[in-house]
């Protein structure tokens, strides 16, 4: 492709000049990304049709998704990860994504005090690390330090207090809170920016119309940034299908208890990397890659060509 | 806009809000800062009060930097994020210039190649990635640290910036192309001094992910000598699970640098984002 781009440029129209400046500028970022990104990625997804056969590497069509799909070593793990996954996702939509509207819509109210400082502060758990998301966390709900207990006990809620990380059932949904904790700051800022971007004229016309509050925001506001919702989910569901720090500094690499937090990117990792006595697998970890890379195309070509399509795009 | 319509219980219960989500949003921070500063039995015993000169203990940070080695894992973060910005505002600003000044056979082809991996994440590729860094001898190097961070960052940067170069004005630049300045002279003359508020935006988003990532120095990098901050708390905090001095000084030590940054470039990255700059 790339080639066929630069022959493109240097052969140009046949009365101008080579504009050899072109190439010059595009080059750098072109060879760069193509070398370390896009070759890469083609060849993860053509390793997954090729396995070892007696000792050597051959081409076995689609018999590593079969076996990743069906062979009851690696389909247990394989949908296990897939419906946590999706489960993770889930959460994040139903209560990161609210959440946000909910706290950029409060911010959005004109002449609101402090404005500037509770938006600082509630975007700076976006820019922590995991390693220090996850610990914190750790420690925070550990029964060893006590400090949940001590603030559920505040509000006589005591009896309510689990090791939730601890537990198979619980352990899903804590991960999750810890990650829409960490990441609520960009739904924030994403639909905040939006709803500056209304126009005055729209809601002050909605006013002379007795459209004011909740009523405005529902039947004003939300259509108008509709749009940035659709962002804030793809980005979302990009995120999510392709995580994988939060879960292992909380959980470890094998995503306990009893793989009750395993998501398709640690499920990658250790296939891929191998771990404690599982031997890493190249083959198999490049089909769960290419597994990956499907569903987030699937996601993101959903939204460009239908969701994105039929949303009304409004101009002021 | 008439402000009149909020009257003040509504405008208190929006302040409570914020208020409250902003406690739960600093209060871990909080916690771990506090308490890195106390000795161990005040950690247990009255965790959420603030360090007293009886309780203050330093001993946290004393295990920290006798033990770790972090002022080594603070160098390799610092170079592979400061060298990975350099080259992702150097070439992408290229690119993106190319793209936005010339019209050229596949401009809008090559631009949507570019773009691609703004939604598909570089992480699929590793499987080989790790065997291209083997082949070329780039494994437990910061080289193939900031060569990963760089092809990840571009397509972004190439998007944003393209955006703004278009609004540099054409005037100016033939003005330049007629007093027989050279396109390259035009672009790292007149182009880049404008577009620099875009590339500070750029920058702080290109920061984040890298200065936090784990996944790349995991497999890429793991050796002791190209260990990053985060990899180096990830494994350093996990060796001192009991030592909650030790753990609770890392995550502060950890923490302080991005405060730090965050405080400095705020205005940048909300302004960055406000802008529309990510769309």
């Amino acid at each position: 492709m790339t080639d066929a781009e630069m022959t493109e440029i240097e052969t140009g129209p046949a009365k101008r000049p080579v504009r050899w400046h072109i190439a010059v500028f595009l080059a750098p970022a072109v060879v760069v990304y193509t070398a370390i990104m896009i070759l890469p990625l083609i060849e993860t997804l053509r390793l997954s049709f090729f396995n070892l056969v007696e000792g050597q590497v051959r081409f076995v069509g689609l018999a590593n998704f079969k076996v990743l799909f069906g062979d009851p070593r690696w389909a247990a793990e394989f949908w296990n990860a897939l419906k946590n996954n999706i489960i993770f996702f889930v959460i994040h939509m139903l209560v990161q994504n609210p959440i946000g509207i909910a706290l950029a819509a409060m911010l959005s109210v004109p002449n609101l005090r402090f404005a500037a400082f509770y938006r600082s502060a509630i975007f700076v758990p976006t820019l922590l690390s995991f390693v220090i998301v996850g610990f914190i966390w750790k420690l925070i709900l550990s029964p060893i330090w006590g400090i949940t207990p001590w603030m559920l006990d505040l509000v006589g809620l005591k009896w309510a207090f689990a090791p939730w990380l601890g537990k198979p059932n619980t352990a899903l949904i804590a991960v999750s809170l810890i990650s829409v904790w960490q990441y609520v700051g960009i739904p924030m800022m994403l639909i905040y920016a939006a709803l500056l971007n209304i126009p005055d004229e729209v809601l002050e016309a909605a006013e002379c119309d007795g459209i004011t509050g909740w009523s405005q925001f529902w039947k004003i506001k939300l259509p108008l940034i509709l749009p940035a919702i659709g962002i804030i989910s793809i980005l979302t569901f990009v995120g999510n299908f392709n995580a994988f720090d939060l879960i292992y500094t909380v959980q470890g690499a094998l995503a306990g208890p009893d793989k009750s937090t395993d998501i398709l990117g640690t499920l990658l990792y250790r296939t891929f990397f191998g771990f404690q006595l599982q031997l890493g697998d190249r083959s198999m970890g490049a089909t769960i890659a290419t597994v990956m890379f499907l569903i987030i195309l699937a996601g993101v070509s959903l939204y460009l060509f239908v969701i994105q399509r039929r949303m009304r795009r409004y101009q002021f | 806009m008439s402000k009149a319509r909020f009257s003040p219980t509504r405008s208190a219960f929006v302040h409570l809000a914020l208020i409250a989500y902003t406690l739960v949003a600093l209060f871990p921070v909080f916690l771990t800062i506090v308490n890195s500063f106390k000795n161990r039995n005040a950690i247990f015993r009255e965790p959420m009060s603030l360090p007293t000169p009886s309780n203050f203990s330093l001993i946290g940070y004393e295990t920290v930097l006798s033990q770790g080695n972090f002022l080594g894992y603070f160098q390799n973060s610092f170079i592979v994020t400061v060298a990975s910005i350099a080259l992702v505002l150097l070439f992408g600003a290229m690119a993106a210039f190319a793209l936005s000044e010339y019209r050229f056979r596949g401009n809008t082809l090559m631009g949507l190649y570019l773009a691609l991996g703004i939604m598909i994440p570089i992480r699929l590729g590793t499987v080989a990635i790790l065997q291209g860094m083997v082949a070329s001898g780039l494994v437990n190097t910061l080289t193939g640290l900031i060569l990963v961070y760089t092809a990840q960052g571009l397509p972004l940067a190439v998007f944003i910036l393209s955006e703004f170069m278009r609004t540099v004005s054409d005037d100016l630049k033939n003005a330049g192309r007629i007093d027989g300045l050279s396109e390259y002279a035009i672009f790292f003359r007149l182009v880049l001094p404008l577009v620099r508020p875009a590339m500070a935006t750029v920058a702080v988003f290109t920061m984040i992910p890298i200065w936090n990532d784990l996944w790349f120095p995991l497999i890429l990098a793991p050796g002791e000598s190209t260990k990053t901050v985060t990899l180096g708390a990830q494994m350093f905090i996990g060796q001192f699970v009991i030592n909650w001095n030790a753990v609770l000084s890392a995550l502060s030590l950890a923490i302080l640098p991005v405060l730090v940054l965050y405080v400095i470039f705020s205005r940048q990255l909300i302004r960055g984002i406000t802008s529309g700059a990510v769309k």
